[in-house]
């Protein structure tokens, strides 16, 4: 099976973000980082398609998780 | 879906108070199930931490790492959800989460901590994440260019209005009391600031906008005086409030929501034990949150094999 296609998008000082990326390293799953404290292209991706200025947002093969929510995220990636 | 089977012991809440609970339940070898929303807690969110023994620095989410590697290595069962009811069956406790599954067990340790409180006016819900924010660390960078307002002039507000006021144009801060309460060195690094405006003695009424906040109605407390402030920001920093609510049929809490503990974590209520933030202890404190969650823990596993520590033990000594 092909890897999933994840990317998170993240600023550096939140604290979540920090979880998020390091239960992906956990997993072995690997992820696009995007840092949308300076990215503002990545920020305007971001926001088009989470609807929301908040971080981290997670997207899985196009699926979108707002908020480092475990059992959902863990739903995408199985 | 439903898991009927009954544990010894769950633990609601991952932060350092019910991480610590659950590192002393492994050891005692509890049954014991974690049900938590998220891990860390309110620590997750420290940026320095200097008080935590055997670390001379560290920031929250440094720490909370660890803390869940420890946990983690006592292979301690986790469900993540949040639980929205607790209520007494017989001799035991049945836990329900929001996504409607049940747990049982004998006892239950609440170590739920604390959320940022909320406003309770219009658009706020509506809006979160769309411009409504409660975590200045984490999103902040976001609003880089933008107006903004951030609500509450206490510590945490105005460590909000100082990492805004780098990066936005404008920055309201909003108080409703009639003078700002934050510390004073961080208060003058505020007000020498041109592009801070402070309001005190404002509420605020409503946030409003489009898909995302374009302003904030607020309210003068003395001459009722309406305005709307143009802002695509608004950060809400007037403290915290304890996540009890699930838990107020089975145990009284006080006029603040916290559930009162006596010096054992006991609450009470024969089996039910609280630690942490949640709690009535004054010292929300990451050192003593953790030092709690031990006792509860403890109390527990004395509740579970029925060998409370006697009286007249003490007297004894």
């Amino acid at each position: 099976m092909p890897a999933k296609n994840v990317i998170v998008y993240s600023t550096p000082t939140c604290p979540y973000c920090i979880q998020v990326k390091e239960y992906l390293k956990s997993k072995n799953i690997p992820f696009t980082d995007y840092n949308v404290a300076t990215d503002i292209e990545a920020r305007n991706a971001m926001v088009q398609k989470s609807g929301q200025l908040g971080v981290p947002v997670i997207e899985v093969d196009g699926e979108i998780v707002v908020g480092f929510n475990r059992s959902k995220l863990d739903q995408l990636l199985s | 879906m439903e898991s009927k089977r009954e544990r010894e012991l769950i633990i609601i809440g991952a932060g350092p108070a019910g991480m610590t609970a659950a590192v002393y339940a492994a050891r005692k070898q509890l049954d014991t199930l974690v049900i938590t929303k998220d891990v860390g807690g309110q620590a997750l969110w420290s940026s320095d931490i200097q008080n935590y023994l055997g670390f001379t620095f560290i920031t929250g989410a440094e720490l909370v790492k660890r803390f869940e590697e420890h946990v983690r290595s006592f292979g301690v069962a986790v469900e993540y959800s949040s639980v929205t009811k607790v209520s007494s069956v017989d001799d035991s406790f049945e836990v329900v989460t929001e996504d409607n599954r049940r747990f049982l067990a004998r006892a239950l340790i609440v170590s739920s901590g604390k959320s940022p409180r909320t406003l309770n006016v219009p658009g706020e819900k509506e809006f979160l994440g769309r411009g409504v924010a409660y975590c200045a660390t984490c999103d902040a960078p976001l609003f880089a260019g933008k107006n903004v307002a951030v609500v509450g002039g206490g510590n945490s507000g105005l460590d909000a209005a100082v990492q805004l006021m780098r990066i936005c144009p404008h920055v309201y801060i909003i108080e409703v009391a009639d003078q700002l309460r934050g510390d004073e060195a961080i208060q003058n690094t505020v007000l020498r600031a041109d592009n801070v405006t402070v309001l005190t003695g404002t509420t605020v009424k409503e946030i409003r906008g489009d898909s995302f906040v374009r302003s904030v109605v607020v309210q003068d407390v003395h001459t009722n005086n309406i305005r709307e402030l143009d802002v695509e920001g608004v950060f809400v920093e007037i403290g915290l409030s304890p996540n009890s609510d699930f838990v107020k049929d089975v145990v009284k809490l006080n006029k603040w929501r916290e559930i009162p503990v006596d010096c054992g974590a006991r609450t009470g209520v024969p089996g039910l034990f609280a630690a942490g933030d949640v709690t009535d202890v004054p010292q929300k404190q990451i050192i003593c949150a953790a030092g709690d969650g031990a006792k509860a823990a403890l109390g527990a596993y004395s509740y579970l094999v029925r060998r409370p520590v006697p009286t007249d033990w003490l007297k004894s000594q």
